[in-house]
């Protein structure tokens, strides 16, 4: 590359980073590079999800000019919003990356779903136990994951380097010291890791991230009007006609958007007006209301993520 | 920092500092007020707070912040926290990230682990109870983990009522403790934690306190300028898409480097000069620490990762002994001569500690004679690499003066170290090369060179087998020696005794000899109990190239104390003999040796006769 190029390379980024992000991305590379070089069969976790789209970004910068060493995966329960999965496909072809979709194809024959079987045995059967034989099937010793320490209180002890036993299975009593930027990544047969290059990022540093990095996320993050039901508190969203109706319920379209995604059926969405990422950065710092509260799953019982992760839940 | 303030530009960047304090000091309220006020807990996250407040809290009518500190489940039964947490906040000058240690058990391993990533540290202190032991505690771990600015937060300043001498006296009192500790500044600002005072906002009940609120203080804290170290870039991948280019990639330890500048290779003294700093958003002029990028060079040199490329001017330490404090991580002891993985920057070599100077008494800094470390222990110590690594002392430069241990046969993290100095006694002796060959002396006498390590319990038969195998491979016509552990503890190991620290070093010693031996040509056969799967591994490491073959002599207990050949098991039940194999000290069986023998209704010559099977099969002998 000649002189004249770096420069007007340089000169493109109008905009540099703030101090506190560049460094929040330089430990994620990083981290990412560690394990890429530790691991002898790393993978990417996938969810379509912003904490994603930030993951997938920081790898392709990490290993700039290279494309990441490692493939991409996707656990689909068969009940991910349909722009979720359009957004997945067109991303993966964008930059070029190999992805692997895994359904647990056994829950799938047992008819496990999320509205006839509750949130807790779908998430255990179609996300926890299908992650395992994805895991399994494709011998991969490691898996990078978007979770963040600001999320929930569990996830606030956990290790970046997080090691799991067999069977997947975290031990909160049984985690390895992490100082300095030194990381452990020696594993026994049957162990493998979990790595989280966001540990220390919030949701509001993955927006203000998302924007200065001009980082493409699913539409549904943005407030647009949508067929929903209320349910429980929160709005969920009449993606397709699976979702069965109860007695006196009738779809409404109300402007709203979500601020964390996974299955329809267990996404509460938030009326909203938040149409553009400066607008949802506004609305975050204005927010009372914590990312996970719109996520089912978290309130099956007291402790219950850190129950998950215990059983090979991300 | 209101609700709906502007976007937080964060001009200052991140702040990482670590809170510690006793038990009643007021640690969590302290932090659960600045997460609070700062807008960085959510109304759902209050709503659960309140309602655990009131089922598991400890402070009557009033939000206990501590439950919003402690994540765990079990934590929350047990009402003590027992791990290092991570929380964020932020306001509009700048980032935090607070890593809270908890002051129960595990203290130590706990306020290292979130040391060693801070810049500042935050010591409460009760302002009824003034400078404590814990006190001095936090400030000498924090000071050995190299944490350069110190916060002390007098806190309850409401229960004395505000009375401006009881905190200039506890000031006082930690400015003489902390004077040789080598802080580069001590700030003391009274508080309430409880009530709010000087915390966020100024307070109108200390008229007399002029200085900053302790978030002002945060806020504006200048931390040193890392960019003026000299340049160290640990080579973490080396980025090789196509031929056409080669990249290294790594993050910036220290100092800066910028298009063009020299740049040499620790170890093969290769220097060159950067060519590009490639980033994804292109290329830059200039990187400085912290920077995560990927350096192109002038001249094709043989660099992987795990190298160190400094600035040729001020080179890194390279070295395989240095002195170093080690603190210890693991429930099962440091063991003095055991070899551990040691991984620094993005090498990982083996280490063994040689000597343990002393224990550091973290209560009152004085250094107590030991010969081992439990949990929670720090001492000074030398160690020794299995080959030379790049470094720097851990008070230059920390990202390439810290290491941490690993156990060989858990995988856990056994410890951690900051490196002292380095020890050059062993670079001013070569290896000097000799005239005839390896293996050479070995074809003469028509056989390779091997080592037969047998292992087993006391009384398993190793002896025997061992001297009908010596005897029958000397009847064969070969050349082999025998040594035996008795035989070598009365003449070359007669100082040694049984602690784990001693059994090593005999092992070590054995070890070396029998590759002497391997070089003269032998076939050596050694009957050493070597109970500790770590030391027969470094065994074979040592051996090494000679052909080594581990023998299992597998005997149950209960027929070794039936035999009892010596009266040894008799004694050690009865307590005459401490540290006794299979009594009160383990043996760790072989997972993987190359022959297991069991001897329970076999015949030793018949054993023995498996035995020189199994080495015309790998051509030892013909």
């Amino acid at each position: 590359m000649t002189l004249a190029a770096d420069i007007l390379i340089n000169a493109a980024r109008q905009k540099p980073l703030p101090a506190d992000l560049r460094q929040l991305e330089n430990e994620a590379i990083g981290i990412l590079r560690e394990a890429a070089a530790e691991f002898s069969r790393p993978v990417l976790m996938y969810s379509v999800g912003k904490d994603s789209s930030v993951l997938l970004h920081l790898a392709l910068k990490a290993f700039h000019p290279a494309k990441p060493p490692f493939p991409v995966l996707h656990i689909d329960t068969t009940w991910k919003f349909r722009e979720m999965i359009a957004f997945r496909d067109a991303t993966a072809k964008r930059v070029g990356i190999d992805l692997i979709v895994h359904t647990n194809q056994e829950g799938l024959a047992r008819g496990i779903n999320p509205i006839a079987s509750g949130s807790a045995l779908h998430t255990q059967v179609m996300k926890t136990e299908a992650l395992k034989q994805a895991l399994d099937q494709h011998g991969f010793d490691a898996a990078f994951g978007g979770a963040r320490r600001d999320e929930e209180k569990s996830r606030a002890k956990e290790r970046i380097f997080s090691i799991r036993g067999a069977g997947h299975m975290w031990n909160p009593r049984a985690q390895r010291p992490e100082l300095w930027h030194l990381f452990n990544t020696r594993l026994r047969p049957g162990e493998t890791m979990r790595v989280f290059p966001l540990s220390n990022w919030t949701e509001l540093d993955v927006w203000r991230y998302i924007e200065h990095e001009g980082i493409e996320v699913v539409p549904l993050y943005f407030a647009r009007e949508r067929p929903v039901v209320q349910r429980g508190g929160t709005w969920i969203m009449v993606d397709d006609d699976r979702l069965p109706l109860e007695p006196g319920e009738t779809p409404e379209i109300r402007r709203v958007r979500f601020r964390t995604l996974g299955c329809y059926p267990l996404s509460g969405a938030m009326e909203s007006g938040a149409a553009t990422i400066a607008d949802i950065i506004a609305e975050l710092r204005g927010a009372g209301v914590s990312e996970r509260q719109g996520r089912l799953i978290d309130s099956d019982g007291e402790a219950s993520m850190e129950r998950k992760k215990r059983e090979g839940y991300f | 920092m209101p609700d709906g303030a502007p976007i937080a530009p964060s001009p200052q960047g991140l702040l990482r500092f670590l809170t510690c304090g006793s038990v009643d000091d007021g640690k969590s309220t302290l932090i659960g007020r600045l997460l609070h006020e700062s807008a960085a807990i959510h109304t759902d996250q209050m709503e659960t707070l309140r309602r655990d407040s009131q089922r598991f809290g400890t402070t009557g009518e009033e939000i206990d912040f501590s439950l919003l500190l402690d994540g765990l489940e079990d934590e929350r039964q047990q009402r003590i926290t027992i791990d290092v947490a991570y929380r964020f906040f932020s306001t509009p000058r700048r980032s935090f990230i607070v890593a809270d240690t908890p002051g129960h058990e595990q203290y130590t391993r706990n306020m290292a682990t979130g040391a060693s990533t801070a810049d500042l540290a935050v010591l409460l202190v009760d302002a009824r109870k003034g400078v404590l032991v814990q006190t001095r505690r936090h400030a000498l771990i924090a000071s050995l983990l190299g944490i350069r600015q110190i916060v002390l937060a007098v806190n309850k300043l409401d229960l004395v009522d505000f009375d401006r001498a009881t905190f200039e006296r506890i000031a006082h009192d930690f400015a003489a403790f902390a004077g040789p500790l080598g802080f580069a500044a001590v700030t003391a600002i009274p508080i309430s934690a409880r009530f709010g005072d000087n915390v966020t906002a100024s307070s109108p009940r200390l008229p007399w306190y002029s200085g900053p609120t302790l978030l002002g203080h945060l806020e504006s804290v200048e931390l040193g300028d890392a960019a003026a170290a000299p340049f160290r870039f640990p080579v973490q991948w080396v980025n090789r898409p196509n031929l056409d280019f080669r990249g290294f990639a790594g993050t910036v330890a220290a100092g800066s480097i910028a298009v063009g500048d020299p740049l040499l290779a620790m170890g093969s003294d290769r220097s060159t000069r950067v060519k590009e700093i490639v980033t994804f958003d292109g290329n830059l002029d200039r990187a400085g620490p912290g920077d995560a990028v990927t350096l192109t060079v002038a001249d094709e040199i043989d660099v992987s990762r795990g190298d160190l490329l400094v600035d040729p001017a001020a080179r890194a330490e390279y070295a395989d002994q240095f002195a170093a404090h080690l603190i210890w991580f693991q429930d099962e002891h440091l063991v003095p001569g055991r070899s551990y993985w040691l991984k620094l920057g993005a090498k990982t070599v083996l280490a063994s500690v040689t000597t343990l100077k002393h224990r550091i008494d973290i209560n009152t800094g004085g250094h107590d004679a030991a010969r081992t470390l439990e949990l929670n222990e720090i001492g000074f110590c030398n160690l020794s690499t299995n080959a030379p690594i790049a470094f720097d002392p851990y008070a230059k430069s920390h990202e390439t003066g810290a290491f941490i241990l690993i156990d060989r046969y858990t995988n856990e993290t056994a410890g951690a170290g900051m490196i002292a100095f380095a020890l050059h006694r062993a670079s001013n002796i070569e290896w000097q090369a000799l005239t005839i060959g390896p293996g050479e002396r070995a074809r003469q006498k028509g056989q390779q060179s091997a080592i037969l390590w047998f292992t087993g319990l006391s009384g398993a038969g190793k002896s025997t087998i061992a001297n009908r195998l010596d005897r029958k491979l000397h009847e064969l016509g070969r050349h082999t020696m025998l040594l035996d552990g008795d035989n070598v503890r009365h003449g070359l190991n007669r100082d040694l005794g049984f602690t784990d620290t001693d059994r090593v070093e005999n092992i070590r010693r054995a070890a070396e000899v029998a590759r002497l031996m391997g070089e003269a040509g032998l076939i050596v056969i050694t009957a050493f109990i070597s109970p500790f799967r770590a030391d027969r591994r470094m065994a074979r490491e040592i051996a090494s190239p000679h052909a080594f073959l581990e023998v299992f002599v597998d005997t149950p207990l209960e027929e070794c104390q039936r035999r009892d050949p010596k009266g040894l098991y008799a004694r050690a039940v009865a307590g005459a003999i401490p540290n006794f194999t299979g009594i009160d000290s383990p043996y760790e069986a072989p997972e993987d040796a190359e022959l297991r023998l069991e001897t329970v209704g076999a015949d030793a010559d018949a054993l023995a006769d498996r035995i020189i099977d199994e080495l015309r099969q790998r051509h030892i002998i013909g």
